[in-house]
């Protein structure tokens, strides 16, 4: 039998693997990505407790961070290729400056 | 039993695909990892009988966000692997003990059911559609109808933003 708690184990699971990725990884495009794999983390907790409830609201709230996780992605890669023809980098040892 | 196959399998690819996102040496291949980890989560919302969610994953993450992050990787001309950039400040160990707090921390939190007292299962508001689609249309266009229309707005300022920075002078 598969209980909320599972969906809950698998989640914290994938949102470790995503916090693993933003720490130690140093390609800022990356860390977006990992960024991503935490969202849907998120994502799966909200699916899993609106099935056991039987409400569909959980869902509503992931279509909400679908849209948001949309938008942070075109702002975020916009930021990146900004930088990119500034520093020729995408390594976040090297964006250290906030002006150049 | 057959629920409980399909739940083990969709979680052992997707976890399995998102450890190869974060350890993939070279970023297409990432990108690559990320789609089939997002296809794996749709079939893992039509298990949780949430159809169209699962639609709305694949369209919008599978097919939109991966493309920009491909876009991307492509424009970024990667002449050097960012990783061979060597910094002594880098605190990789550090990292992944802060992982491992935030895990030990999730388990903890997440097995608390076992030990504490049991959720009750309150029954949900009577909806006048039945359907999955339609119980999603009308939440987000009677009790969330606010939300709905401040989150087009965050996407129209996030494309303007978008065009803003990557344009090359305005």
């Amino acid at each position: 039998m598969i209980t909320p708690t599972h969906y809950m184990l698998l989640s914290a699971a994938l949102f470790m693997i995503g916090v693993v990725g933003v720490m130690v990884r140093r390609n800022i495009i990356i860390i977006f990505m990992s960024i991503e794999l935490i969202l849907n983390a998120v994502n799966i907790n909200l699916v899993a407790f609106s099935n056991q409830l039987h409400d569909v609201i959980g869902q509503v709230f992931a279509i909400f961070v679908i849209a948001v996780a949309a938008a942070e992605a075109a702002v975020g890669l916009g930021i990146i290729l900004a930088f990119y023809r500034n520093k020729e980098t995408v390594n976040i040892d090297e964006m250290n400056v906030m002006r150049w | 039993m057959g629920q409980a196959i399909a739940f083990y399998t969709l979680a052992a690819f997707i976890l399995g695909f998102a450890v190869l996102v974060v350890t993939a040496k070279d970023t297409v291949h990432s990108v690559l990892f990320l789609v089939l980890d997002f296809l794996f989560v749709a079939a893992l919302y039509v298990l949780l009988s949430a159809p169209f969610l699962a639609v709305i994953q694949v369209l919008v993450y599978a097919g939109g966000i991966v493309v920009l992050y491909l876009f991307v990787v492509m424009l970024v001309n990667l002449k050097r692997p960012p990783e061979a950039h060597q910094d002594s400040h880098r605190r990789t160990k550090l990292g992944f003990a802060l992982a491992a707090g935030v895990l030990i921390e999730l388990v903890a939190i997440a097995s608390y059911d076992y030990l504490g007292p049991a959720a009750t299962v309150v029954p949900a508001a009577v909806s006048p559609v039945s359907g999955n689609t339609e119980q999603v249309g009308w939440m987000l266009y009677t009790s969330y109808l606010i939300p709905f229309e401040i989150a087009s707005m965050l996407l129209l300022v996030a494309m303007i933003g978008a065009i803003v920075l990557a344009k090359r002078e305005l």
